[in-house]
């Protein structure tokens, strides 16, 4: 069988919370602790919070470390203001995505590098065989815990427990504090579609900042509505919308590319040549004009002939409909067309609509 | 908590309560908790036959699809249409509001194949285990 599953650090916190557990990307997580659509509403409406201690976290430090990280990330992070993060791919040379992450600079030489579960070892090794021996390269996967707060009140929340001072960091800013002596580091970052932190300590202090942020109101959610909520912000999900045959333009994420400096990343070639050509397929986003739920698998029709094929699909909250997300062709990824949905035999009307399917409103 | 004495109950987690040969079918209290939130129920016409153990209808929450099996045979004599605007109640209360197709029965010693509430207890509790 399997190796066990691994642990996160809130493990216990989520067992006295009754959460549903399920094994996600070889960890026990919870999938949900009062309902998905409660804890989606929260994200929505006040503020939930997520263990995403499964993900992986790697440092990239000393001076050498931006040139070194630049040739594995499509975004030039060499031009990432101190403070700041973004979102990259690290592909392979031929162009396929090895995983999506994200990397914040918090300090000049300081690069923190977020990945995803599923694809943590992988990551790792990458680094490690392709960060060069003078910059410094460090996993902290194990040793810290990561809980994510999202929604409209977070950042309050946040500021009222911890520090004033995350009032002030900007969309996607970062910075490394510490709260009650233990270090943390801190993002304006999130994978819900709302305003909200990330935020990073030590794995025997995690437990304080959930209980913390719990008795503050904040809501536990499950990576149940973790998925609703990403999805509904037409956010892919590396090995549901992203594999290593994905190339970036066709995910249309072309914000985490960065060609106009010459800095030879690895895929860069391929990424220009696919630029050349153009994609022979984009990432659609389908919202159903009827009742029936697409799920990953179900086949895309148009005029009768399969022409994609379901990564991400579920049921919107806030729509109160199915959305879901499919490769086709340009021709047909245009914002209008009608296509049917497979649902087990029955046909479900979609059309194409633009990204995002639900955005949060804004203030100012 | 026991599952409700008044009714028989299926491996596939539906309950039947028969009055005057009539049996108003629904899902457990213990299915709709392992489905979580449900979003649509796909139930047949007034006038359709159903069959013992046979599909009737479709039940999705938001993160699983489930099919719906008829605990008896015969002809659908009403639906629970409140479940179009509000399968929700399936979750609030699967033994009441949450009831989903009424069954003029065709062969009423199906009913000796079903479980009671405690032996339906005792099943979910084997189950639950890993």
């Amino acid at each position: 069988m399997s190796s066990p599953l691994l642990r996160t650090p809130l493990y216990q916190e989520h067992v006295r919370l009754r959460a549903r557990m399920f094994p996600f990307a070889g960890w026990e997580m919870p999938l949900q602790y009062r309902g998905i659509i409660e804890e989606h509403r929260a994200v929505r409406t006040a503020a939930g919070m997520f263990d995403v201690s499964h993900m992986g976290r790697y440092w990239i430090v000393g001076e050498r470390a931006a040139t070194a990280l630049r040739r594995l990330t499509t975004y030039n992070v060499t031009a990432l203001p101190q403070g700041m993060g973004h979102y990259s791919f690290l592909c392979r040379e031929d162009g396929g995505i090895l995983d999506d992450v994200y990397v914040f600079r918090p300090a000049q030489e300081r690069f923190l590098v977020v990945a995803n579960a599923a694809n943590a070892e992988k990551v790792w090794g990458w680094l490690q065989s392709h960060i060069p021996p003078s910059a410094g390269l460090e996993n902290v996967h194990l040793e810290t815990a990561m809980i994510a707060v999202q929604g409209p009140k977070a950042v309050a929340i946040c500021a009222a427990v911890l520090s004033p001072s995350l009032t002030h960091l900007r969309r996607r800013g970062c910075l490394e504090m510490t709260w009650q002596g233990m270090a943390m580091f801190a993002s304006r970052t999130g994978y819900t579609g709302e305003d909200g932190l990330e935020l990073v300590v030590p794995a025997y202090h995690g437990p304080l900042l959930w209980q913390r942020l719990l008795e503050a109101g904040v809501v536990p959610c499950g990576l149940g509505a973790r998925d609703t909520l990403r999805l509904e912000a037409s956010l892919p999900l590396y090995g549901q919308d992203i594999d290593e045959s994905v190339n970036p333009l066709e995910l249309g994420l072309t914000f985490a590319l960065s060609l106009d400096d010459d800095a030879d990343f690895l895929g860069r070639e391929a990424i220009l040549r696919a630029m050349r050509e153009g994609p022979r397929r984009i990432l659609a986003c389908l919202l159903a004009e009827g009742r029936g739920i697409m799920r990953p698998g179900f086949p895309v029709l148009h005029q009768g002939q399969q022409v994609g094929t379901i990564t991400s699909g579920g049921y919107s909250p806030m729509l109160g409909v199915s959305i879901g997300m499919a490769f086709l062709a340009p021709s047909l990824a245009q914002v209008g067309t009608r296509l049917i949905v497979d649902v087990r035999g029955r046909s479900l009307p979609v059309r194409v609509v633009r990204r995002p399917f639900y955005r949060a409103p804004r203030e100012g | 908590m026991p599952s409700p004495q008044d009714r028989l109950y299926t491996r596939e987690h539906e309950w039947v309560k028969v009055e005057d040969q009539i049996g108003t079918v629904g899902i457990t209290d213990y299915a709709q908790d392992q489905l979580g939130d449900i979003v649509y129920v796909q139930l047949p016409p007034v006038g359709q036959q159903v069959r013992h153990m046979e599909p009737f209808g479709e039940i999705e929450s938001v993160k699983a699809v489930a099919d719906l099996y008829a605990p008896v045979s015969g002809e659908v004599v009403d639906v629970n249409r409140e479940l179009d605007e509000h399968p929700e109640l399936v979750n609030q209360d699967p033994y009441g509001r949450g009831w989903m197709i009424k069954v003029r029965l065709s062969e009423p010693s199906e009913l000796e194949r079903l479980m009671t509430a405690q032996a339906y207890d005792q099943y979910i509790a084997q189950e639950a285990q890993p």
